[in-house]
């Protein structure tokens, strides 16, 4: 897994009604084995720029490139949970584009689904329906079902919100897996502490706000121009940040 | 001979039943799962007028009922277009609009037709022909359904993420209307485009109260929808009564029994259903 993978957006402007762009200006390029944290309040973007990575949404100006395929883990609240489905069920989608409809998923897709979930730590869960999991759980399924579908390029919409300890350190060391694999990954996340671990910070706040390596890029300024109102400053200086949210529902874009 | 000639009529009324109510019943399981109660119920009202325009002219009702819910079809997409008002509002006012043309033609001095068959059905009535062709339509529906199946289930389980899987949660829900329109015309000679309705969501939510997997959930639907057919007509026979009504009536009472025996913890799924029965 390297090579072709490849995460790119040269002056990407897009948005979901003509002549009134939800994101501008977007602009940035990643290699084999690269992750970025996308940064933003609600309603920034985060959502609209994974839209558009994906094919769902048209750029109305500049362009963006995915090379080595995309998965998407979206936040686990967006499923389903009264679908009657098990973990293993969820996990074995990510196979469903190569399966054609007359046949049964193949039997190396079916070891690939128990041995994804296996590797985000629900070996002894398989048979548990996706519903009954807890937030965490759940979003280790989601993340197993991308491993299946053993795509280059990851785009994670916030997949530490509302997550246990546990599940977190999980879902960690398996996104750094994948990046030492040379997996691109985008995560889209509102923990400006935890931005600093990836390679690049990526700043939203209806256009790009900054994109750097985390040590430069997350300053007091940056950070105020992307949160606005909603940034807490701790401590005076850029390190003790947080940011205080208002309802953290079932936000669109 | 009278007596073969009904045992004919009956024999052709239980088959097209169970059949009508097999394709209901699975096809059902998803209009409940992709939310879709108020389409079906739309669909099988707005499609009044193309069967009282077949019966005035002399046409067979399966090409009115075609023709119908592709008129319906169109208008309901138009309203549910307009930006100007709410969607289901606007999808309430065209569907009342069609219903009432349509009563107003099934109505007018000299159509041949009884208003009653066309909203209630009429089992009893059906020709060998009709009996065929509405096997055609069950057996394509059934198969597009197993065609269809991962597709619908990717944009039922998780539309965010369904793309990038590999299925486009608009064209399933385009196959689902399309398919809700098939069993639709299939269905109205039997048990009548009121109640219709009635053989699409009950046994499909009876199955989510009871099946635990998805496979079950339609193999569940597609039998009690096939029970509901038969037990309706048995029970029409026995009480002299109308047969659309009956399978109707079987169709929510299978549905209620199933409501009163569902554990407790599966609320989270009676609340879908509940949900999806309080928009039709």
């Amino acid at each position: 897994m390297s090579g072709a993978i490849h995460l790119e957006a040269r002056g990407l402007t897009t948005g979901y009604m003509p002549g009134a762009p939800a994101l501008s200006g977007v602009d940035f390029a990643l290699g084999a084995g690269r992750a970025v944290a996308v940064l933003g309040p609600n309603g920034g973007g985060k959502t609209t720029l994974f839209r558009a990575l994906l094919g769902e949404l048209e750029p109305m100006d500049g362009s963006c490139t995915v090379k080595g395929g995309t998965a998407y883990v979206p936040q686990t609240e967006r499923a389903r949970l009264d679908f009657p489905v098990s973990a293993f069920d969820v996990a074995l989608m990510g196979a469903y584009a190569r399966t054609p409809w007359w046949r049964r998923v193949a039997g190396a897709d079916r070891a690939a689904a128990r041995e994804a979930l296996a590797r985000v730590g629900l070996a002894e869960r398989t048979r548990e329906r996706f519903g009954a999991l807890s937030g965490g759980q759940r979003q280790r399924v989601l993340i197993a079902r991308a491993l299946v579908q053993d795509a280059g390029v990851l785009l994670l919409d916030e997949p530490f919100a509302g997550v246990d300890a546990t599940s977190q350190a999980r879902i960690l060391a398996v996104l750094d897996e994948l990046r030492a694999e040379g997996r691109v990954l985008a995560v889209s996340t509102h923990d400006v502490e935890q931005a600093r671990r990836w390679d690049r910070v990526l700043c939203l706040n209806a256009r790009q706000v900054a994109f750097g390596p985390p040590a430069e890029t997350l300053t007091t300024e940056v950070l105020q121009e992307t949160y606005g109102a909603e940034l807490v400053v701790l401590d005076g200086r850029a390190r003790g940040v947080a940011v205080h949210h208002h309802d953290h529902g079932h936000h669109q874009a | 001979m009278k007596a073969l000639a009904d045992t004919a009529l009956l024999q052709r009324a239980l088959v097209e039943l169970v059949l009508v109510g097999a394709a209901c019943g699975a096809l059902g399981v998803w209009v409940v799962h992709l939310r879709h109660a108020y389409a079906a119920e739309s669909l099988a009202h707005a499609m009044l007028p193309g069967l009282a325009l077949a019966a005035l002219a002399g046409v067979p009702l399966l090409l009115g009922a075609g023709g119908g819910v592709l008129g319906a079809a169109a208008l309901v997409f138009l309203a549910a277009r307009d930006r100007r008002i709410d969607s289901q509002a606007g999808v309430a006012v065209a569907v009342t609009a069609l219903l009432g043309l349509g009563a107003l033609l099934a109505l007018v001095p000299g159509a041949p037709a009884r208003l009653e068959d066309l909203l209630f059905g009429d089992p009893l009535g059906i020709a060998p022909a009709d009996l065929a062709v509405a096997g055609g339509l069950v057996a394509g529906v059934l198969l597009a359904l197993a065609v269809t199946h991962r597709r619908l289930a990717l944009a039922a389980f998780d539309a965010a993420a369904a793309r990038s899987l590999g299925a486009s949660p608009a064209h399933a829900e385009l196959v689902l209307l399309a398919l809700l329109a098939v069993a639709i015309v299939a269905a109205v000679q039997g048990v009548g485009n009121l109640l219709v309705v009635a053989l699409l969501l009950a046994p499909a939510a009876a199955a989510l109260h009871l099946a635990r997997s998805l496979p079950a959930q339609l193999a569940l639907g597609a039998a009690l929808g096939a029970g509901s057919g038969a037990g309706g007509l048995v029970l029409s026979l026995t009480l002299e009564v109308a047969a659309g009504a009956s399978v109707a009536l079987v169709a929510v009472a299978i549905f209620a029994l199933a409501g009163a025996l569902a554990p407790r913890r599966r609320a989270a799924a009676r609340g879908s259903v509940v949900e999806a029965l309080g928009g039709a």
